[in-house]
Formats: C-alpha cells, sequence, structure tokens
C-alpha cells in the first residue's frame, strides 16, 4: 500500500511540475510561433504576386483564400494555398492568380516530401518558372520529353514527372474550385465579406 | 563496488571508447534520418544534448525518491517534458531548423541514447557525474552526426554547412542523401573505425609480446595480462 502510495506520490508531482513548466514556455513560445507562421504565409503570398502591397484574407470561402492589392489599393488578383497528393506525400504549394483567375502569376512550393533530387526539382525554377504568367485557360496541360508548344503547357522534369503532373493537378483543382466560387458568390469580387 | 573512475574520464568516455553511435549503437533513428546536411546533424545532436543533460541532471538529484517501479515511467516525463521545451523553442527561434527536422525532435523522447544513459548511469550515480557523463555523450553523438551529416552533404549536394566545397564537374551522388546513402556511410565509417581499433589491439598486443620475450624474467601477473588482450 505504501508503495503504490509512493508511486502515486511520486508521477503526479513530476507530472504537475512537467505540466507548470511547459505551460510557462508554451506561453511565452505561442506568440512567437503564431507570428512565425503569419510571416512565412505573407512571405509566400508576396512571391507569388510581386505587384502587391497589401492582403486580405477572405472569410466569405471555407478554405484559406488571400485577396491581394497593389499600393494604390487595387485588387490585383488572388493568392491561394492548395494541396493534394504528391509521389510521396501531401504537397503544399501557393498558387497566385490574376484578378479574373484566368492567369496564374506564380507558384511557390509551401510543403512537399518528394525524392531529394529528383522531384524535389519542383521546387526550383526551371520547372516553377513556367508558370510564371501562365494563362490557365482552361486550365495547365503538361507536356513529356518535349517543350510546350501550346500557350497553357508545362513540360515536366524528367525522372519526376509524377511529381510534376501531381503540380499541375494541384493547380487546375485550386484553379477550378476558385472559379466556381467566384461565378457562384458575387460578393467576392467586391473584396470579401470581412 | 565498482572503483570510480575520474572525473575527466566521466566526460570523455562518451567522447570515444562509448561513443553513442559508434560504439553503443544507440540512437539510430535520428543518426539516420536527419543526417542529409550537417547542419541538420549539429542542430539534432545539440538538441539531443541538451535534453539528455537536463533530464540527467534532474533525474540524479531525484534518484532516491523514485520508486523502482515507476522509474522507467518517470524518466520518460522528465524526458518528454524537455524534448517539448526545446521543440517549442526551436519553432519560436528557429523556424527554418525546425521545418527540417520536423518530426524528428519530438521523437528524441524515445530515442533510447537518452532513456539508456538514464537508467544505466544517472538514476545510479551523483547529479555532477550524470551531468559530466551526459554531456560527454552528447558531445560524442554531435561528432558522429556532425561528421555523417558532414559527408553526405558534401557528396550527395556539393555543400558543406550550405558552403559549396566540391567543383560543378563533380556530380553530387544522390543516393547519399536517400536513406540508402545514410546506411551506407554509417556502415562504412563504423566498419573503418572498428578496422583501425583491431589495428592499434593487434599492434599493442605485438608489443606487449615482443617485450615480454626480450625478458624472460617475466612475472606471472604479466603473463595473465598478455592472455587477457588476446
Amino acid at each position: 500500500m505504501k508503495i503504490i502510495l509512493s508511486m502515486l506520490a511520486t508521477l503526479s508531482v513530476i507530472g504537475i511540475v512537467s505540466g507548470g513548466g511547459l505551460a510557462m514556455v508554451s506561453s511565452w513560445a505561442d506568440p512567437l510561433i503564431a507570428a512565425n507562421k503569419k510571416a512565412a504565409t505573407e512571405q509566400a503570398i508576396f512571391q507569388v504576386q510581386t505587384a502587391a502591397k497589401d492582403y486580405k484574407k477572405m472569410e466569405s470561402v471555407e478554405y484559406e483564400l488571400y485577396k491581394v492589392f497593389d499600393e494604390s489599393g487595387n485588387a490585383v488578383g488572388y493568392a491561394l494555398p492548395w494541396e493534394g497528393n504528391g509521389f510521396q506525400g501531401k504537397i503544399r504549394i501557393m498558387i497566385g492568380l490574376s484578378a479574373d483567375a484566368s492567369t496564374i502569376t506564380a507558384i511557390e512550393i509551401l510543403e512537399q516530401v518528394e525524392t531529394p533530387g529528383l522531384g524535389t526539382k519542383i521546387a526550383e525554377d526551371p520547372f516553377r518558372g513556367q508558370f510564371e504568367g501562365l494563362p490557365a485557360d482552361p486550365q495547365v496541360d503538361w507536356v513529356k520529353g518535349a517543350p510546350p508548344t501550346k500557350e497553357n503547357e508545362v513540360q515536366t522534369i524528367t525522372g519526376a514527372t509524377i511529381s510534376s503532373k501531381a503540380i499541375v493537378a494541384i493547380v487546375n483543382d485550386g484553379i477550378s474550385q476558385l472559379r466556381s466560387d467566384l461565378a457562384s458568390g458575387e460578393d467576392m469580387a467586391q473584396g470579401g465579406a470581412q | 563496488m565498482k572503483k570510480q573512475v575520474t572525473l575527466f574520464t566521466e566526460y570523455t568516455k562518451g567522447v570515444w571508447d562509448q561513443n553513442p553511435v559508434f560504439k553503443q549503437v544507440l540512437g539510430m533513428c535520428p543518426a539516420l534520418a536527419v543526417t542529409v546536411s550537417a547542419m541538420n546533424g549539429i542542430a539534432m545532436a545539440l538538441a539531443t544534448t541538451f535534453v539528455l543533460t537536463f533530464s540527467s541532471l534532474i533525474i540524479s538529484l531525484i534518484r532516491k525518491v523514485i520508486p523502482t517501479q515507476v522509474r522507467i515511467a518517470s524518466f520518460i516525463l522528465i524526458i518528454a517534458t524537455f524534448v517539448t521545451i526545446v521543440d517549442l523553442v526551436m519553432r519560436a527561434q528557429f523556424p527554418a531548423l525546425s521545418k527540417e527536422l520536423g518530426p524528428y525532435i519530438p521523437l528524441i523522447v524515445v530515442n533510447c541514447l537518452i532513456l539508456g544513459r538514464q537508467e544505466a548511469f544517472s538514476s545510479k550515480n551523483t547529479p555532477g557525474r550524470a551531468v559530466l557523463d551526459s554531456l560527454g555523450m552528447g558531445t560524442g553523438f554531435l561528432i558522429a552526426l556532425g561528421s555523417l551529416g558532414g559527408i553526405r552533404e558534401i557528396l550527395g549536394s556539393r555543400t558543406f554547412l550550405g558552403l559549396q566545397v566540391m567543383p560543378n564537374a563533380f556530380d553530387p551522388w544522390l543516393v547519399m542523401i536517400l536513406p540508402a546513402g545514410a546506411f551506407l556511410s554509417l556502415g562504412l565509417m563504423m566498419g573503418f573505425l572498428n578496422h583501425m581499433n583491431l589495428r592499434k589491439k593487434d599492434r599493442e598486443e605485438r608489443e606487449l609480446v615482443a617485450r615480454h620475450l626480450q625478458e624472460p624474467k617475466m612475472s606471472l601477473e604479466h603473463g595473465e595480462e598478455v592472455k587477457s588482450w588476446s
């Protein structure tokens, strides 16, 4: 009985002290972590919308969507974080779109766990740069092993066709979702419901 | 009662003679998984050393209070607390590094190197010795992860600590930054170190035999020593 009590007491005391200590560290770290996250999102938005000076989170849709403005306050387009399956796991990208969602301004890879040296090339400029100013009308297409012949095509990476196709699929998926929401909700065109 | 070793040996044994990675083969999960670059290896080793040192200190301080039946649970609680602190601090102060190391920081909790040292050392020794032992093991871990990460980074991405060290003409060995490269490099490094050790032992043994052959009046004590070397 005495042993059981001392076991209970020891574990409880350790647990309480640990919990208290962690609460203190966490109350210091949480605002900093939130700020880091915000800074990372902000950086990605400005990377895909180079003309942007300001952005606003859209509250009228269920997913994350940012409407982007230039210095004089005109809406220049959208920044849309979207995710989908890659070769080995989730790929999360930030898609920059023009105001009518017809042209991609740029994309930025936020998270990926593709094969190092092959699939990770999706984040490098030879591939990623193809999306800069790419007309997504009616959608983005990919070609393999040859330079693109049509305006809305990108060339896949040799050795990373699945990763390249995944990016194209995620981009198309995100854009079609955004377009259908833009078509149905007129209030979004006014600059968000916030 | 085993003989107390000097405080200095308490520190240095972890650096080489009982190096956690090369000799004890502990902590393999982080050693293999995060060493794609020297920086990752060093950061991982420093985080592990921090957790190891502080949990050793606390555990050796309260070693007489913890009932034997719940000692492992207590160790895990204390280790997990320090790991969470490291995780939070890294996410707050070094977001890029924290993203790179990802789930491997929380996984320090189950690093057998840490639990192993608590069970084998800290729970039986004074706080001073426990801290020295932990710092030594941490240094050994740092050397192992740093060199492993360095080798993989140089061959796999031509850089060392982010600076290019190999000419562009050198084609990076992709396998080195894939998981297979970790196993290959670690295996070859361990093999090489063991080979060097064996050679050293062999040489010492031969020298000893040669000395005794020169002195015919060798004592019985020395004879036993020769036997124990083989």
